[in-house]
């Protein structure tokens, strides 16, 4: 320990210790750095008084203007919003079948429809609407329950199988073998006729049995000739398209113990735009049908 | 360790400040071919900058007719007959690089002439140094004005000529903007208030920076803030021609009187200042070359018109090389001056500055004004449809570079029985070719559905756009159908 002096050639004071005759000089800190940090105390005093600044057991104190980062992210929720009050006024004024025709107001409910897609859709149905064994394809043009917009629609907002929206899309397929409706051998006689209407293999004395347990059993809903029924939501049985699978094995699955497969009434969760807007985007996706039959000429389409 | 009893005081000098006061600068009039020369390329440089955005141009309906237009907003660059499209901007780039070769093109030929003619802090300070001589007088009353005390009367000169200068700095400056937009309406909403906000702080900035750069900042900006004469420095040699006091001739000075006392012991020059008086940059040019001379050639003017006054030989101060000096000062004779502007390096600075001329002029005449492009879904990379054929959804951009509609075929090129429709057509309206109608100056994004047959292997294809009318060749995009098999 030495004692306080002036050091010499600095002209400034030492702090009085001594380490191996190692001194250290008492520098006074830089006053813009001393104003700063006042400045910044005088700063954080007002912060804590108007900002919400200390913790308590239910959240922090509220500050004088109140702010809160939800309250933030609520504003600009509503601003967001704001912006798309004109179009969304406009289509739900709009039929869904005019808004094909209004290449302004399709752009819009198709960008709408993608967006509102990936948050609720995309679960089941896939990012790029592709599906999956049991949840089908929306790109395609394969419709269990028709695939003009209006159809898109309906089931969108009604859903599939809900049996509290009484105009959700119903369907039951008896289990044929776990209710030993059809036997066991009886299934593979159906399951044969089933591969042979779509061409998966060719007709033999096992399908030509099926072929009569079909018109007894099936036809009434898929059809004579397996074509399927939209009214029933039976699929088509004579194309490419499955949704459980078009193998034998898996054909066998479905006729023993059949598939309910089911999807929300999107009707009562959302905003009736929205439905609107996502029936839009799922006919847009390339399988869309058009209510009328006759097709226009091929023209091409404005500019945006 | 002892106790000192008084604080020594530090008698060590104070440390040298590197900052140096600027030294005001008073130019003085003067008249002579240099100074007349620098008036044309003034004018010339003004009115260039000034009128060139008031240019119309006819382009038909589709694009503005503004001759010069750097379209910011709608990503378009109009030189005259030239559009350019943002994905071209390596034209903007070659231009550029040809400015920067320019330069070291003529730094070689000819030294610091971009410095003392061209350059737009040489052509504003001029400006404004020669208000300062319309209000305030010729070089004396300047220097007279500036150390006398603030009167009433130097406030309101002062303040006059300020006005003076901020006026000039708007008009300048501020006319920058109408590059960018069409400037008959700019002008016309920029005075009712109704501009783009953009507008008016690009006009403040910019008076803003020429007030102060012009005006105020002159010859510190050449001396102090840009690096161009430290890489002029590294880039002139013994063939560039630099404004030379001849001191050989010029030393050992003494006046005309001193002269005729003592003959042949006297030189040229006869130490009269006006050399110095002229120089915009303030400096000596009898102290050798150096960084403040941006070879403006006044010194010239000044000091032929004494010598022509005292009946001398004119070129005491001359454009000389370092090279034609050495060879004057044995009394050789010089190497003419287009022999020294041949020389290696200016031939191959200008070899390379007219090569890329000419391949952005080859570039320009060829190229085509149309663009296909296509991009594959990536989810889902293939559909099977109900009848087992299989879909591709792509989207294609069809640009059309030119300001006209056009009426062009869109078509499959490759992979049988393929067909497609957009998104607008009914998938049983698929076709192999479409007619489409590209809009004027735009992009046109279309969804695009290829089908092909059941069976089809993957493999690359390609879609052709074509005009039933013109001659040009047809832009072809190829891309690759994904099938089953092939998916990822």
């Amino acid at each position: 320990m030495s004692e306080k002096r002036i050091d010499e050639p600095t002209g400034t004071s030492t702090v009085g210790h001594e380490w191996d005759g190692i001194e250290e000089l008492d520098t006074p800190l830089p006053r813009w750095w001393l104003l700063t940090f006042y400045a910044c105390i005088v700063f954080s005093i007002g912060y804590v008084v108007v900002y919400p600044a200390i913790p308590m057991v239910h959240g922090a104190t509220a500050g004088l203007w109140g702010w809160t980062s939800r309250g933030t992210l609520t504003t600009e929720m509503r601003a967001e919003q704001a912006k798309h009050a004109t179009i969304k006024a406009a289509l739900l004024a709009t039929p869904l079948d005019a808004i094909d025709g209004d290449a302004h107001l399709r752009h819009e409910a198709i960008e709408g429809g993608k967006a509102a897609f990936r948050i609720h859709c995309t679960t089941c149905h896939g990012a790029g609407a592709a599906g999956g064994k049991g949840y089908p394809n929306l790109n395609d043009d394969d419709w269990l329950w028709g695939g003009d917009v209006d159809a898109i629609h309906a089931t969108i907002a009604h859903g599939v199988r809900q049996s509290a929206d009484t105009a959700s899309r119903m369907s039951q397929m008896p289990a044929f073998g776990s209710t030993g409706i059809l036997k066991p051998a009886e299934v593979q006689d159906v399951v044969s006729y089933v591969r042979s209407i779509s061409k998966q293999d060719a007709p033999d004395a096992a399908s030509a049995r099926g072929a009569t347990l079909f018109t007894a059993n099936c036809a009434v809903c898929h059809g004579p000739d397996g074509k399927g029924n939209r009214t029933l939501g039976a699929p088509n049985l004579s194309d490419s398209i499955w949704l459980y699978g078009g193998d034998r094995a898996s054909l066998t699955e479905t006729v023993t113990n059949a598939h309910y497969g089911q999807m929300p009434n999107w009707g009562a969760q959302l905003d009736p735009v929205t439905v609107k807007m996502l029936a839009v985007y799922v006919h847009s996706l390339g399988g869309g049908e058009k209510a009328a039959a006759p097709a226009p000429a091929p023209v091409a389409p404005a500019a945006k | 360790m002892t106790m000192h009893k008084a604080i020594p005081t530090d008698t060590r000098p104070p440390p040298k400040s590197f900052y140096e006061r600027r030294k005001p600068v008073f130019p003085r009039k003067i008249d002579g071919p240099f100074r007349r020369f620098k008036w044309a390329v003034m004018g010339l440089c003004l009115a260039i900058y000034w009128i060139t955005p008031w240019i119309r141009w006819d382009r038909g309906p589709y694009a503005p007719h503004q001759a010069v237009l750097i379209d910011l907003a709608h990503r378009r660059f109009y030189m005259f007959q030239i559009e350019i499209w943002p994905q071209e901007f390596y034209f903007v780039a070659g231009l550029l690089i040809m400015a920067g070769i320019g330069l070291f093109l003529v730094t070689s030929a000819v030294g610091r002439a971009w410095c003392g003619y061209a350059c737009p802090q040489t052509v504003w300070t001029d400006l404004y140094q020669h208000v300062d001589r319309l209000i305030d007088g010729d070089r004396n009353a300047q220097m007279k004005l500036d150390a006398a005390p603030w009167t009433a009367s130097k406030m309101a000169k002062r303040g006059f000529k300020w006005t003076i200068y901020l006026a000039i700095a708007f008009v300048t400056g501020g006319a920058w903007i109408f590059y960018f937009a069409d400037a008959p309406t700019l002008q016309r909403e920029f005075w009712t208030g109704t501009a783009a906000p953009v507008a008016y702080a690009c006009t403040a900035v910019l008076t803003f920076t020429t007030l102060w750069l012009g005006a105020f900042m002159r010859e510190q900006v050449c001396i102090y803030m840009c690096p161009w004469p430290r890489i002029q420095s590294a880039m002139l040699d013994e063939k560039s021609l630099l404004v030379t006091y001849k001191f050989w001739r010029g030393e050992p000075r003494g006046s005309v009187k001193a002269a005729e006392k003592a003959l042949g012991t006297v030189g040229d020059c006869i130490d009269c200042g006006l050399c110095t008086a002229v120089c915009p940059t303030g400096i000596d040019i009898r102290e050798g070359p150096q960084i403040g001379c941006i070879t403006c050639a006044l010194c010239i003017d000044a000091c032929d018109r004494v010598m022509i006054d005292i009946g001398r030989p004119r070129g005491l101060i001359e454009y000389t090389t370092l090279e034609n000096a050495a060879l004057e000062q044995q009394g050789a004779a010089p190497v003419p001056i287009l022999k020294t502007l041949r020389h290696p390096r200016t031939l191959i600075y200008f070899g390379v500055w007219g090569a890329i001329g000419v391949a952005l002029l080859f570039a320009l005449g060829t190229r085509t004004r149309v663009g296909l492009s296509l991009a594959h879904d990536r989810n889902p990379a293939f559909v099977m449809e109900s009848n087992g054929q299989i879909r591709n959804g792509l989207t294609a951009r069809l640009e059309n570079m030119e300001d006209r509609p056009r009426a062009m075929t869109l078509a499959i090129e490759g992979l049988p029985g393929a067909k497609f429709y957009t998104d607008a057509m009914d998938s049983t309206a698929a076709v192999r070719s479409l007619p489409v109608t590209l809009p004027a100056d735009a992009t046109l994004p279309l969804r695009l559905y290829v089908t092909a047959p059941h069976g089809t292997t993957a493999g690359d294809f390609a879609f052709t756009l074509t005009s039933p009318t013109e001659k040009a060749a047809p832009r072809r995009a190829t891309t690759r159908f994904l099938t089953p098999e092939t998916a990822p």
